[in-house]
């Protein structure tokens, strides 16, 4: 995976997941796209949904799903719940330790659906 | 290079300046420093003494330290004194027989306390205030007494007083002079002084000479005054000035004083050649200077014309400001109006018992002394006022008189010290050389003290030298930017009054109200979370909270390194009954979770995975548990010992009050995690002094510590008031956490909090014992709603199946997250390593 920048138009594939009722605004909740752990977020205040990898390279652990969504300047992030390293959910770059980047993955909502795709 | 060898007498707080000075100085290579102190550790700060009978400990009173002596070439021998100085083979020899030349030989033995020569002053129970040691013997000897005496009615024997009443003993002073304080106070100041101090329980008798200890009828002693009246007594603490400990220069050919003193000239020279006597064993111009301040400067003064400098000792300023049992006194300069032609202006305020007295020169142009008490605020500008004989304004009685709008009367703008002015005494340091520490970068008091040691004496000066570093960061432009993120232009203490004030309730109000744009962040989400919690107490995981909430919150476990959580439920002050123990057992046994005693007296169990939490915490709180908010900055534990119900040597119920306490305060939300203690006895089993709250038992009630840190940065607590019973022990406890709550910083513990609250602990009293802000009915009133509407939360997510949804690892699936790996050590698992993982050492299966 070469260009992080996600839109949806590159999924392949689409997963269906949950129902968005089933995501409480300003949190996330983490999926199983295929064999791949999914964290899915909802802000509610920019009526957006994103989706990066669970598993947190510095804590070493599935626990992203779990963290604070936030801001920082522009960048819309999820502060790992464990060390509190930033991840940018659009890119999936750590704002901190450049070298952990996790992917990020196009998600979709069809009607109530919510949809991560894949390749 | 040749090195010239000092040998210093004595290693108290002036013979330890001295030596610090040395050693600190750019030709500390040139000397080498030897050191006898008769006393069984080296210096200690005797000015703090009493803080010893509050809590601190030997260890925080210390000076230097062995290592710190050793590591800068200092040869030191405790438990020896020197007896014999040979001033011409230049040798001192000490009582244990060791001879050793000196260049230079420096007298600082200081003095020694002044007991009157009264028949029967050598009985056992009667004693001196001036040592550890003698701190040691007072409380031992308060143990088997009811009664105890202080003769002397001056500093020290205030002082001496105040540690007696904290040993629970009915305390009497007894002063030959018709005042207290009769060096430092006038007539009006020494009166107001007395009906303080009698008000809180101090028996004070003036005018008492005593001329026999025999006896006593009902308790061990009486004294027997010469005007016929008697006292009766159990103890005795003689604390009737000091007098010069002058025998080893006496016996030695050294010139003293016809009273008493070592003789020594502006350079701190005695009357034998390389001979040097500093602190409160030398006498300059007829006077013994008994405070630390002029001590120290005499220190500096010696070592400057050994090193070949010509600084001189020319007197010093006696003025002083203190609180004794809990009162404020000051005495400036001329106190008692000798001056010829000196004028006075008084104010009395016999309602808020305030007494101020200014004495100016004959022409009203100068400042000669003043005297305070009961509001010493105006201390440090009166005090530089008359040392640096600065003009003073046109109607002088506006320094002492209240301004009209009732707050402290006209203070001088500190921009009107000169440069030179000294702020600190203790430590000699100037306002330039606060100027000076700003500008090359320090910006809080902390790194003020670090770099020039202003404040780290007696504290007295800690108010101007603030305000010097404020006008001075003023000055360079400097704005504190105490910002809680990008989010808020407001600090977490801000948030909270405008939170409280304006009502508001959720964080999306808060921010579109009060916000810079943006969606917040982990740093101000859990913040203003936390607020919300605190004076509105919702249900921490509604749906307008839940995105608030930090890693342990969220899912109201606290989360290990493997994302698992470990589960903790309230055990109120550490008491189980065996079948809730075995419920706890059960528990462990069945999900295989590892199991540890934690310091707070209760029981953590690791390892429970997301989905198994509401199970576990259903078969909890069906047994009668309820969440122990291990996860929360909030109330964690009352940690207690056993107390009078079993304990022989318990004064109160303390397990009883820790319960109470705990379910009185279980679920307030607040700034950081919240820890008490409560101790049956004065043994303090419970540790009480290094918890937030310390409550400690006593014959007649309660003492309240507040404010302790065990931790990365110990602290033992502060004690905030003594004998309470259990009605206003509560009301305090309420006001102090909900001002706590309502002015502290984000994650800041309360330890940290009283360091940086203006005005420190005299000041929270202040609110809280003397509601000097009038809020504390409010604070009372936030406590009590806040605690109305507590909900054990687990109970209420097990009860809501749609909150229930949220604990499972996947939205979309059964299956368990599969990064999970254990080993298994002392017969429990634990999570595998990163090396056991790569060697496949199998894992345990983890079903349930």
């Amino acid at each position: 995976m070469t260009n992080q920048t996600i839109n949806t138009s590159e999924a392949s594939q689409w997963v269906d997941v949950c129902d968005i009722n089933d995501l409480t605004p300003e949190t996330g909740v983490c999926a199983l796209v295929g064999e791949q752990q999914v964290a899915i977020f909802y802000s509610g205040k920019l009526d957006q949904l994103f989706a990066i990898d669970n598993y947190d390279p510095i804590g070493k652990a599935n626990v992203l799903s779990r963290g604070i969504i936030g801001s920082i300047g522009e960048r819309i992030c999820v502060a790992s719940p464990l060390y509190k390293q930033h991840f940018d959910l659009t890119t999936g770059e750590c704002l901190e330790q450049a070298e952990h980047r996790i992917r990020a993955y196009p998600v979709n909502l069809a009607g109530n659906r919510v949809q991560v795709g894949i390749r | 290079m040749t090195t010239e060898r000092i040998i210093v007498v004595g290693n108290g707080m002036v013979g330890h300046k001295f030596i610090d000075t040395v050693i600190n100085s750019d030709n500390a290579e040139k000397f080498e420093i030897v050191t006898f102190s008769e006393e069984p550790r080296l210096a200690y700060d005797r000015v703090k003494l009493s803080a010893y009978f509050s809590g601190s400990s030997v260890d925080d009173l210390m000076l230097t330290s062995e290592e710190h002596y050793q590591s800068a070439g200092v040869v030191y021998t405790l438990n020896d004194k020197v007896v014999e100085i040979d001033g011409d083979a230049k040798t001192v020899t000490t009582a244990a027989g060791k001879v050793e030349g000196y260049d230079k030989l420096v007298l600082a033995t200081g003095s020694f306390p002044f007991v009157p020569p009264i028949p029967g002053k050598d009985q056992p129970h009667c004693l001196v205030y001036r040592t550890i040691e003698d701190l040691e013997e007072i409380t031992a000897s308060a143990q088997e007494s009811k009664v105890g005496v202080v003769v002397g009615g001056g500093l020290l024997g205030l002082e001496a007083a105040n540690a007696l009443k904290n040993l629970g003993l009915e305390t009497h002073v007894v002063e030959f002079a018709p005042r207290l304080m009769a060096v430092q106070l006038d007539e009006g100041g020494g009166d107001l002084l007395r009906r303080k101090i009698e008000s809180l329980d101090v028996n004070v008798h003036t005018e008492k000479n005593t001329k026999n200890i025999g006896a006593g009828k009902k308790r061990r002693y009486v004294m027997e005054f010469t005007d016929g009246s008697e006292l009766e007594t159990d103890m005795i603490v003689f604390s009737a000035g000091i007098r010069p400990q002058d025998e080893l220069a006496r016996n030695n050919g050294i010139d003293i004083g016809e009273r008493g003193g070592i003789v020594v000239d502006n350079f701190c020279r005695t009357s034998v050649e390389d001979v040097y006597a500093i602190g409160e064993c030398a006498l300059w111009d007829g006077k013994i200077f008994g405070l630390v301040a002029p001590g120290y400067h005499m220190a500096k003064v010696a070592y400057s014309h050994i090193n070949g400098s010509s600084d001189q000792f020319t007197g010093a300023d006696m003025s002083t400001k203190l609180k004794l049992l809990g009162v404020d006194v000051a005495s400036i300069g001329d106190a008692h109006a000798r001056t010829p032609g000196a004028q006075t202006y008084t104010y009395e305020d016999g309602v808020n018992e305030v007494y101020k007295r200014i004495i100016v020169s004959e022409d009203g142009k100068k400042l000669l002394g003043a005297v305070l008490v009961g509001d010493a605020e105006a201390y440090g500008t009166l005090q530089q006022m008359c040392v640096n004989d600065m003009a003073l304004p046109d109607s002088p009685e506006q320094l002492i008189l209240p301004a009209s709008d009732g707050s402290a009367g006209a203070s001088m703008g500190v921009d009107a010290l000169p440069d030179t002015a000294q702020l600190c005494s203790c430590l000699d340091v100037t306002k330039g050389d606060i100027v000076d520490a700003v500008q090359g970068g320090c910006c809080s008091m902390g790194d003020i003290k670090d770099k020039t040691g202003a404040s780290t004496g007696c504290g007295g000066c800690a108010a101007l030298v603030k305000s010097v570093m404020d006008k001075e960061l003023e000055n360079l432009g400097v704005e504190v930017n105490n910002h809680l993120c990008e989010h808020f232009a407001y600090s977490r203490a801000e948030l909270a009054d405008i939170v409280r004030v304006k009502k508001i309730e959720s964080f999306d109000a808060l921010l579109d109200s009060h916000g810079q744009g943006g969606l917040g962040c982990e740093i101000c989400k859990p913040a203003v979370g936390s607020i919300l919690a605190s004076f509105w107490n919702d249900y921490v995981l509604e749906d307008k909270h839940m995105g608030l909430q930090d890693t342990n919150d969220i899912y109201l476990g606290n989360m290990q390194k493997d994302g698992t959580y470990s589960i903790v439920p309230r055990v109120a002050g550490g008491e189980i009954t065996p079948d809730k123990l075995i419920v706890l057992g059960q528990v462990a046994k069945e999900f295989n979770l590892y199991t540890k005693v934690t310091g707070g007296q209760r029981i953590d169990l690791f390892g429970a995975q997301l989905h198994e939490l509401p199970t576990i915490w259903k078969q909890l709180v069906d047994a009668g548990f309820e969440t122990g908010h291990a996860y929360g900055k909030s109330l964690r534990t009352v940690k207690s010992c056993v107390g009078s119900t079993w304990c022989r040597y318990g004064v109160q119920d303390s397990v009883g009050m820790a319960i109470a306490l705990e379910n009185r305060y279980k679920g307030v939300r607040s700034p950081h995690k919240i820890k008490f203690g409560v101790s049956g006895c004065t043994r303090e089993c419970a540790e009480a002094q290094s918890k937030d709250f310390g409550i400690i038992a006593t014959e007649n009630g309660w003492n309240l510590y507040v404010c302790g840190n065990g931790g990365m940065r110990p602290r033992h607590a502060d004690l905030f008031a003594t004998d309470l019973d259990d009605e206003t022990l509560v009301k305090y406890i309420d006001r102090v956490m909900m001002f706590y709550i309502r002015t502290a910083d984000r994650l800041q513990r309360t330890s940290v909090w009283l360091e940086n609250l203006e005005g420190g602990l005299d000041y929270l009293r202040d609110v809280v014992i003397n509601d000097k802000l009038s809020i504390a009915q409010e604070l009372e009133d936030n406590m009590t709603s806040n605690i109305g509407k507590y909900q054990c939360e687990w109970k209420t997510t097990i009860e809501s199946p749609e909150k229930l949804k949220r604990f499972r690892h996947f939205i979309n699936s059964e299956k368990q997250d599969e990064n999970l790996a254990y080993v298994v050590e002392r017969d429990q698992r634990r999570p595998a390593n990163e090396t056991e993982r790569e060697n496949q050492i199998p894992a345990v299966e983890v079903t349930v």
